[in-house]
């Protein structure tokens, strides 16, 4: 069971994952708990998953997925995750960027899939707030790496000012 | 030079810091080969042939006479006494050990230096004309947009795990000098009609296994919108170029697949919505960045020193170097000197410890404490009064560092090769020596004229033998190592890739086919201004390949034979 790091503290998991099954049909749907699924199931069972009388809606997306085609459901989620199939696809860096910064998401965005201690930094300054982190890491470790650095140049979600404008405004 | 401030410094001190504890739990066993190797990798950490190397970087190819003093020290120290200078302005430990690392790192951030990004799928180390800020034909001194750009790509969190390796380099001259027509991105600084300074962006360029020269995507991009418009074009590739093969995943082939037209059109879209955003750089930022850099104190000179043109006239040796080594410089009375490390029976790019020391002396006391790193593998002083260049030619002399052979055909560029490079199908270092050997003359060398002869031990291309007026490249043929030749490749404004003339050779044909070669230039050319790309570009490949290959067929005949018998 992956650990849950939620805003640099281990949290407990609520969500339960759905996906299609392996022959393709789709799976019943709980009628309450909180349920997150994949795009493609959210595609095909938007509707159905809207009218639970209980329980939040989250999608995860694929490193593959463009945001943009949760953009109009994103005010009915309450949970987006972006699935790394591997650490090194660095895809869902600029997935989370996009969510954040171009679609106006506010609510948990969470870093699923082969999420290591030494990714969390980055991951954490381009909008991840949530991490489950893979099987067998130190978790209380794992929360050392969100001080790996304490400045940064760019601009990012964390601080959407680069170092040179914010060194301006705290010079005034 | 760039002088850190207290941030620059405690990003680099943080960075050893974490490191030292990736190190430590990789060593432990907490960490995997595999989870390991991306985090080495973005610290220059590769595992060789032999030992682990060791890539560090030297932005912009800039560097102070004590980082150079650092750097000979980390020699000895730590490796076996010497280093390697690589042709992206980096310097390259060949036996370091593992466990030693994050101390060579923490040696590097007390002068200001680090290894990061020099390697791995991330924005590597910029690059630029190691004549930046001196040259006579310089439009816009690029160091300032370097350091930006390097600030920008430190440990810029949505880039560092990109398709694959990503490459920028910067020229701000009229002759480009920093090859940026075969760069992931490469930026020319210009000047627009009021002056205002603005970049040209060519995207896609690249040797390696897929040689291919830039396409320009926009023609003018005004300063402040640099750092946004990198943003967009780095989003663009990061989201869409290839992951599923890592020999299709770099900008080039994005680029080539999706047509520069259409490529063009996502960056600009993507740019719509971070243009004028908060990564638009202001004139305060520019000036600051600016402020940060030392600047030489030239004094006022003759332009052309009295003492200098007599020694010209009185020794031959020295108007020899001169004529090659010596460059001119926007300073009156001042000139830029190359310390050619392409000695013969030297490994292009090498230099031990005590050349360090002796160089870093050099440039305390001839050129501001301060030298350059040239993608040509050679070290350069670059502000040196006229009126003592004949007492540090012979200082240079005496160093081992004077071969007066700058744009001939003995400065050959080369990679480790199979000597130390995992990578490589075969040894680069010989190949070179028997070449620098076969043309020691140096009445000959000079005679010849300007050649730019490129050894690359395998397709990864470090020794950009594309774009060598002669490139040989190492190739495996049935487990044997053998050679592929090709001419008509150039580096520069006129950047071309070279045609492969025929089939490859062993090991030892390589300086009799050189030699035949420079035969057929020799015979072909209309007079001694016309040189060897020039001739190849008038006549073609084809009497080149007929006067190689015309001798050989037999020879090549026999030798499949006996493979064939083997």
């Amino acid at each position: 069971m992956a650990t849950l790091i939620k805003n640099a503290k281990i949290a407990t998991d609520s969500w339960q994952r759905l996906d299609r099954a392996t022959d393709g049909s789709l799976p019943s749907v709980p009628a309450t708990g909180d349920v997150l699924v994949s795009l493609p199931l959210w595609q095909a069972m938007a509707g159905e998953l809207l009218g639970r009388n209980g329980g939040r809606l989250g999608v995860w997306l694929d490193g593959s997925e463009d945001p943009a085609q949760i953009a109009d459901s994103l005010e009915a989620l309450s949970l987006v995750a972006i699935h790394f199939a591997q650490f090194t696809d660095g895809r869902g860096y600029s997935t989370a960027r996009l969510l954040r910064e171009r679609h106006g998401w506010k609510g948990e965005l969470r870093a699923i899939g082969d999420i290591q201690r030494d990714q969390l930094f980055y991951l954490s300054r381009c909008g991840f707030d949530a991490f489950e982190l893979n099987d067998g890491l130190d978790p209380q470790g794992a929360l050392s790496a969100f001080t790996d650095f304490t400045e940064a140049y760019q601009t990012s979600v964390e601080r959407p000012l680069p170092l040179f404008r914010r060194r301006v405004a705290e010079a005034v | 030079m760039y002088l850190y401030d207290a941030v620059d410094q405690r990003l680099v001190d943080e960075r050893v810091a974490q490191f030292r504890d990736q190190t430590r739990r990789f060593l432990a066993g907490e960490l995997s080969e595999d989870n390991f190797r991306p985090l080495r990798l973005q610290n220059g950490l590769y595992i060789q042939r032999f030992a682990p190397m060791l890539r560090v970087a030297i932005p912009y190819g800039l560097l102070a006479s004590r980082q150079l003093r650092a750097l000979a020290h980390i020699a000895r120290k730590w490796d076996r006494g010497y280093g390697h200078f690589s042709t992206r302005q980096n310097i390259q430990f060949n036996w370091v050990k593992l466990e030693d690392v994050p101390d060579i790192l923490a040696h590097l951030a007390s002068v200001q230096m680090h290894a990061i990004q020099t390697s791995g799928n991330c924005i590597r180390n910029t690059t630029t004309d190691h004549l930046a800020g001196v040259a006579p034909d310089e439009i816009v001194d690029p160091l300032v947009w370097c350091e930006l750009i390097r600030q920008w790509s430190t440990f810029h969190p949505e880039f560092a795990y990109l398709p694959r390796k990503f490459k920028i380099a910067v020229s701000g001259a009229e002759n480009d000098r920093a090859a940026i027509q075969v760069h992931d991105i490469g930026l020319q600084a210009l000047r627009g009609a009021n002056g205002e300074t603005g970049f040209r962006v060519l995207v896609g360029g690249g040797l390696g296994r897929t040689p291919v020269i830039g396409t320009a995507i926009r023609e003018f991009l005004p300063w402040p919108h640099l750092l946004s418009y990198l943003d967009a074009i780095l989003r663009v590739y990061n989201r869409h170029g290839r992951r599923d093969n890592k020999y299709k995943a770099r900008i080039k082939i994005l680029v080539r697949e999706l047509t520069p037209e259409v490529f063009r059109a996502q960056v600009d879209a993507e740019w719509a919505h971070l243009k004028d955003g908060p990564s638009t750089l202001t004139a305060a930022e520019v000036g600051r960045i600016t402020q940060r850099f030392t600047r030489p104190q030239y004094q006022k000179l003759e332009a052309l020193s009295v003492h200098y043109t007599q020694a010209l006239a009185r020794e031959r040796g020295f108007a020899n170097w001169a004529g090659r080594n010596v460059h001119p410089h926007k300073v009156p009375g001042y000139a830029a000197v190359t310390l050619s490390l392409k000695k013969t029976g030297v490994p292009p790019g090498d230099a031990t410890a005590d050349q360090m020391d002796a160089v870093a002396d050099l440039a305390d006391r001839y050129s501001f404490g301060e030298l350059r790193v040239s993608h040509e593998q050679n070290l350069i002083l670059s502000d040196v009064k006229q009126s003592d260049l004949h007492a540090l030619w012979q200082e240079a002399k005496a160093l081992g560092l004077a071969t007066p052979n700058i744009g001939l055909i003995t400065n050959i560029i080369a990679c480790p090769g199979g000597d130390f490079c995992s990578l490589a199908n075969a040894k680069s270092i010989p190949v070179a020596e028997a070449i620098q050997r076969r043309f020691d003359d140096l009445d000959y060398q000079h005679d010849i004229g300007e050649l730019d002869l490129n050894i690359s031990g395998c397709m990864n291309s470090c020794g950009h033998h594309h774009v060598g007026h002669i490139g040989i490249l190492g190739v495996d043929k049935q487990g044997a190592e053998f050679y592929q030749i090709s001419i008509g490749g150039a580096q520069g404004n006129a950047a071309a890739l070279g045609k492969v003339i025929g089939p490859s050779f062993a090991q030892d044909e390589v300086p009799d086919v050189i030699e035949k070669l420079i035969q057929t230039y020799l015979a072909r050319r209309d007079s001694e201004a016309e040189r060897f790309i020039d001739v190849v570009r008038r006549i073609g490949i084809a009497p080149f390949k007929e006067h190689v290959y015309g001798n050989a067929d037999q020879k090549r005949e026999n030798r499949n034979g006996q493979l064939a018998a083997a």
